[in-house]
C-alpha cells in the first residue's frame, strides 16, 4: 500500500497556479495541490474565495487560514532570423491570501478573505529587442471579501460578498525601436500607479444532496481598476517639440480584471476526495490598454483578449490522522490571440501540475504546503500592433517563447 | 507512523527539484554551431574604406553613429558566426566636431539634426550645438583596430604615406581621421590594415572618386588619362586606371594571407538625396511676375543675340533653343551658367541657359535658390535674373563623365572579386531600389526622400544608421551566398533614421 501511495504522488507528477493573461490562480495552498479546484470542494476557511457559499459548511464555529506563495517564473526568447535572444529577469512574486469565517449558528456563517488573485512581474534585461513593447512591468491587486452565507435548504447554501479591490501598477518601456536622445540613449516612457480603488462582487451556490456528492457555482464580477492619480515618467526623448518633453506628467488608463465563472462537482470516497472544476474568465473585456498622457500623447496597444477556459483536476488522499496528501493538473487556456502575443505577459495555453500535503500539528492547527509547476509550450508567437512614433505603419515583433513557473507555497490552517 | 510521514515529506521534495528544471528551447540558437562561417572565418573582421566605412553620417563622425556603422552591424551578427570582437577608432562624442591640439579644425563640424518649428512641425536640418566638439586628433587612438574607415578618403588615399601625418594637414595632404589613428606619420590606411592580420575584410573604396566631382557640382576635372593623383585637385575625377592599380594592390596586400572578404561597389550619385532633392524647376512665379522678368531687355538682347548667332551658323539652332530664355507663370527652370555651351563672347553673349528635367541640381543649393545676390535688389533673384554657378548643377555632360567613371570601377570591382574568389557586393543595384520608390521592412518603407525616407542622413550623401543597417544586410547576403555561411541579418527598423533636435544654438 505504501509503494502504491509513493507511485500514486509520482506518477501525478510525471505525467505532469497561474491562469491566462495576469490572473494568478494562488488562493489557497490546499486547493492549489488539488489543481486549484475548489468551488466544490470544503476543506477549510479558503473557500470563502473558491464559493461563498461554502463556509456554512465549515465544521467549526472559527476557522482561519493563511498562506503566501513564492512564484519563480521565467521567460525565454529568441528570434532565430536576427540571431536575438533575451532572458526574463523577473523578481520572485509573492501572491498571499488569509479567511477568516465565523459559523453564527447551524445555517448562518459570515467571513472575511483578503487575497491577491490578480499580478504580473516581468522584467527583460534593459533594452532588449522587444524593449518598445516592454522593459519591466509590475501588476498586483489586493481583494478584500466580506461574505456571509446561509443555508438555503437541507442540501443547498448561498453566499456572496462586495470585493474592494486595491490596484497598484508600474510599467516601463521604450517609446519606440528606435527612437533615441541626442546621445543615442533610448526614449523611455515610465507609469506608476498605486493604491487605486475597485469594486466588484462574488455570489456561490452549493449543492450537497449526500455526504459524498458537492456541486459548487462561483460568479465573480468584472473590477474595472481606472488609474487616474499616477505619474508618468518621460526620460531621454530629444530636445524637440517633434517629441514629447521630458519631465513627470499624469496619464489615465484602465485595466480591466474580468468577471470569473466556475462551476465544479466533488466526490468522496472514505479518505479520497476527488475534484473537477470549470473556470470560464471572461477576458474580451481587455480589448485595449490605452494610456492617456496630461501632455497630450496616447498610447494605444490593442490586446483583443478572447474568453478564455480552465480545466481542473484535483485529489485529496488522507494517509492518517496527521497527513493528507492531494495532487491534481489543469489545463489552462491562454487569452491572448495569435498576433497579440506581448512580452509584458508572455503566456500561451499552459498545463499546470500541482501536489502538496498537510500536515496536522494538533487538533487546532494543521501546516499546508503546496507546489505548482506550470509548463508552457514553447510557442512562435508576434505582437503586431505596435507603431513606431512618426511611423504610419504597424510592425511585428515576433519569435520563440519558453515560459514556465514554479510556484511554492505554504500556509496554515487554524480551527477552534 | 512518524517515518513514514517523514518519507512523504522527502518525496514530495525530490519530486519538487526533478520538475524544477526545463527553461531550455528545443532549437537553442545561442549555441556554438547555430549560425556557421562556411568556408569564411570571421574570428578578425577588418573593414577598410571611406566615411561609408567609418559610420560617418549627418555631416560628421559622431558616437552613436560611428557605433552603428555597417562594419559594426555585421560584426555584432558574425559574433554569432565565430566572430570576434571589433574596434573602432571611436570618436569622443556625440557633437562630431574635430579639434586640433585644442583649437577646433575648420570645415570638421558639428553634426546636422532635424530641428522643428517649435510647434510640432519639422522645420529642417541645423547644426547640432547642444555639445561642444571634444574630439582632438592629436589624441591618438593606438593598438589594434578592426575599422579602418577613413571619412573623405579616395582609392589612392589608402595607399598614401603620410595621409595621418599631422604636419601634412595643412598641405591638404593629411587626413584628420586618419591622423587619429594612423600608426606612425609615414603609415598607410592600407598597411595598419593589413598589419591587423583580417581573416576577412571589406573593402568599400572608390566612392569619394566620382562624388566630390559630383557634389562640387562638376566644378573639378575628369582626370581620365592622368595616371598620376599627386596632381589631382580635391574635386577630380580619379582616373580608371589609377582606382584599379589602387585596388589590386590593397586586395593582394589582404589576402596574402589567405582572407577572404567583399568588395562592394559604388553606387549612381542619383540615389542620394543630394542630388534628388532640389528639383531643376524650382522656382514658382505667377503671371506678373514672369511678364516683369521677361521684359528685362538683358534677356531679350540675349534671346535676339542667339538667333543671330545661330543665324550665322555659330551655334545649331537646337542650342539656341536649349539657351533660350523663357520664364512663364507656374514652375521655371532656373537660370544657370554651363561652361560647355559654346562661347559666344564674340558676339557678346554669356555661356547660359536655363536647367531642364537632365539637370541635377545639388542639394547645397537650395539655400540660395530664390534668394537675392544683393539684398536691397529685389532684381538680383538668383536662378532669375542672377545665374546659378557651375556649382550649383551637375549637367547631363558632368554626370555622364562621372558613370563612365563608376562603370569602369565596378568592372574592375567585379573582375578583382572574380579573380581572387572574394564577394561582389551590388550596393549600386540596392540603393537604386531604395531611391525608386523604396524598399518595405517590418514597420515602415525605406526610401531615399530627403529626411523622411529614413535612409539618408541629414547631409543627403551618407546613410541614417537605419541605412548603414540596410547596407550590412545587403552585404551579409551577399557573403552567405558566396561563401555558404549563415550569418543572420538585422531588423533594420530597430536603427533610427534622422534624428530630432532643437538644440540649435
Amino acid at each position: 500500500m505504501n509503494k502504491l501511495k509513493a507511485l500514486a504522488v509520482l506518477l501525478l507528477i510525471s505525467t505532469m497556479a497561474y491562469a491566462g493573461g495576469y490572473r494568478v490562480s494562488t488562493q489557497s495552498n490546499r486547493q492549489l495541490a488539488m489543481g486549484h479546484t475548489g468551488v466544490a470542494v470544503v476543506n477549510n476557511a479558503d473557500i470563502l474565495f473558491f464559493n461563498p457559499a461554502g463556509i456554512v459548511h465549515l465544521e467549526n464555529k472559527l476557522n482561519f487560514s493563511a498562506g503566501g506563495f513564492g512564484v519563480f517564473s521565467d521567460v525565454s526568447y529568441q528570434n532565430a532570423e536576427f540571431g536575438t535572444t533575451a532572458e526574463t529577469d523577473s523578481p520572485v512574486g509573492t501572491p498571499f491570501y488569509a479567511y477568516g469565517s465565523y459559523k453564527i449558528n447551524e445555517k448562518l456563517a459570515v467571513g472575511l478573505g483578503i487575497y491577491t488573485p490578480f499580478g504580473s512581474t516581468v522584467s527583460w534585461e534593459p533594452n532588449w529587442a522587444g524593449s518598445h513593447l516592454v522593459n519591466e512591468i509590475e501588476l498586483s491587486a489586493i481583494f478584500i471579501q466580506p461574505t456571509v452565507a446561509y443555508q438555503l435548504f437541507d442540501s443547498v447554501s448561498i453566499g456572496a460578498g462586495p470585493i474592494i479591490a486595491i490596484g497598484g501598477v508600474s510599467f516601463n518601456r521604450n517609446a519606440g525601436r528606435s527612437l533615441t536622445n541626442e546621445n543615442g540613449e533610448r526614449s523611455n516612457v515610465a507609469i506608476e500607479d498605486t493604491g487605486v480603488l475597485g469594486y466588484g462582487w462574488t455570489a456561490g451556490l452549493m449543492f450537497t444532496p449526500n455526504d459524498r456528492f458537492t456541486l459548487g457555482f462561483n460568479y465573480r464580477s468584472l473590477i474595472n481598476i481606472d488609474s487616474t492619480d499616477g505619474t508618468a515618467s518621460f526620460t531621454n526623448f530629444p530636445v524637440s517639440s517633434l517629441t514629447p518633453a521630458n519631465g513627470e506628467t499624469g496619464f489615465e488608463a484602465t485595466l480591466p480584471l474580468p468577471a470569473e465563472l466556475t462551476v465544479g462537482v466533488s466526490y468522496k470516497w472514505d479518505k479520497l476526495l476527488l475534484a473537477f472544476d470549470y473556470n470560464r474568465a471572461m477576458w474580451s473585456e481587455y480589448e485595449s490598454l490605452d494610456l492617456v498622457f496630461d501632455n497630450g500623447t496616447t498610447s494605444i496597444n490593442p490586446r483583443n483578449y478572447k474568453d478564455a477556459s480552465t480545466w481542473r483536476l484535483g485529489a485529496q488522499y488522507e494517509a492518517n490522522d496527521k497527513l493528507t496528501i492531494r495532487a491534481g493538473w489543469y489545463f489552462d487556456e491562454s487569452p491572448v490571440q495569435s498576433g497579440y502575443f506581448a512580452p509584458e505577459t508572455p503566456r500561451n495555453d499552459s498545463q499546470g501540475y500541482t501536489f502538496g500535503l498537510s500536515y496536522q500539528v494538533n487538533s487546532k492547527l494543521a501546516i499546508d504546503a503546496s507546489f505548482l509547476y506550470l509548463r508552457f509550450k514553447e510557442v512562435n508567437e508576434s505582437y503586431d500592433f505596435f507603431t513606431d512614433p512618426g511611423a504610419s505603419t504597424a510592425s511585428s515583433f515576433g519569435g520563440t517563447y519558453k515560459s514556465q513557473a514554479l510556484i511554492p507555497g505554504i500556509g496554515v490552517t487554524y480551527s477552534m | 507512523m512518524k517515518k513514514l510521514n517523514l518519507k512523504y515529506i522527502g518525496l514530495f521534495i525530490a519530486a519538487a527539484a526533478i520538475v524544477s528544471c526545463e527553461t531550455e528551447f528545443e532549437n537553442p540558437i545561442d549555441e556554438v554551431d547555430v549560425y556557421t562561417s562556411g568556408e569564411a572565418d570571421f574570428s578578425n573582421y577588418v573593414a577598410i574604406g571611406n566615411s561609408l566605412t567609418s559610420g560617418y553620417a549627418d555631416g560628421a563622425l559622431y558616437l552613436d553613429a560611428q557605433t552603428k556603422s555597417f562594419p559594426a552591424i555585421m560584426a555584432g551578427q558574425m559574433e554569432l558566426a565565430g566572430g570576434g570582437e571589433f574596434i573602432q577608432p571611436l570618436v569622443n562624442d556625440n557633437a562630431g566636431g574635430l579639434l586640433a591640439a585644442g583649437v577646433p579644425i575648420p570645415g570638421f563640424g558639428n553634426r546636422f539634426v532635424l530641428a522643428s518649428d517649435g510647434m510640432g512641425s519639422p522645420a529642417g536640418p541645423a547644426v547640432y550645438t547642444g555639445a561642444t566638439p571634444t574630439t582632438d586628433i592629436t589624441n591618438t587612438v593606438t593598438g589594434k583596430l578592426n575599422n579602418y574607415g577613413v571619412p573623405g578618403a579616395k582609392s589612392f588615399h589608402l595607399g598614401a604615406p603620410g595621409y595621418g601625418n599631422i604636419a601634412g594637414l595643412l598641405l591638404g595632404q593629411a587626413n584628420p581621421y586618419y591622423v587619429r589613428f594612423a600608426s606612425s606619420g609615414t603609415s598607410t590606411v592600407i598597411g595598419d590594415a593589413v598589419a591587423a592580420n583580417p581573416s576577412f575584410f571589406t573593402l568599400w573604396i572608390g566612392n569619394n572618386d566620382i562624388l566630390s566631382f559630383a557634389t562640387s557640382g562638376g566644378s573639378g576635372v575628369d582626370q581620365l588619362g592622368n595616371l598620376d593623383p599627386t596632381t589631382y585637385g580635391s574635386n577630380d575625377i580619379t582616373d580608371p586606371n589609377v582606382f584599379a592599380g589602387a585596388v589590386n594592390g590593397y586586395v593582394t596586400a589582404l589576402t596574402s594571407n589567405g582572407a577572404k572578404g567583399a568588395l562592394i561597389n559604388i553606387p549612381n550619385v542619383t540615389s542620394i538625396p543630394f542630388f534628388t532633392t532640389v528639383p531643376s524647376n524650382a522656382i514658382p512665379l505667377d503671371a506678373a511676375t514672369a511678364g516683369q522678368v521677361m521684359s528685362n531687355p538683358a534677356i531679350q538682347q540675349y534671346n535676339g543675340g542667339l538667333q543671330a548667332a545661330a543665324g550665322a551658323g555659330a551655334i545649331t539652332a537646337d542650342e539656341a533653343a536649349l539657351r533660350t530664355i523663357n520664364f512663364t507663370a507656374g514652375q521655371n527652370f532656373m537660370l544657370m551658367v554651363d561652361e560647355d555651351l559654346t562661347d559666344l563672347s564674340g558676339f557678346g553673349l554669356p555661356n547660359l541657359r536655363q536647367t531642364n528635367d537632365t539637370d541635377l541640381i545639388t542639394f547645397t543649393s537650395a539655400s540660395v535658390i530664390g534668394t537675392r545676390a544683393d539684398p536691397n535688389d529685389p532684381l538680383s533673384v538668383i536662378g532669375v535674373a542672377v545665374p546659378l554657378g557651375d556649382e550649383n548643377v551637375l549637367t547631363s555632360t558632368e554626370q555622364t563623365a562621372i558613370s563612365d567613371a563608376q562603370n569602369a570601377y565596378n568592372t574592375t570591382l567585379e573582375n578583382i572579386a572574380a579573380a581572387n574568389d572574394l564577394v561582389y557586393v551590388d550596393a549600386k543595384a540596392a540603393l537604386a531600389e531604395v531611391a525608386a520608390g523604396g524598399v518595405s521592412f517590418n514597420g515602415g518603407v525605406l526610401s531615399s526622400t530627403y529626411a523622411s525616407g529614413g535612409a539618408f542622413s541629414l547631409d543627403a550623401v551618407h546613410p541614417t544608421p537605419r541605412g548603414y543597417a540596410f547596407t550590412a544586410n545587403v552585404i551579409i547576403d551577399a557573403i552567405n551566398e558566396k561563401y555558404g555561411s549563415t550569418i543572420p541579418k538585422v531588423e533594420i527598423g530597430n536603427y533610427r533614421s534622422v534624428q530630432t533636435s532643437d538644440l540649435v544654438n
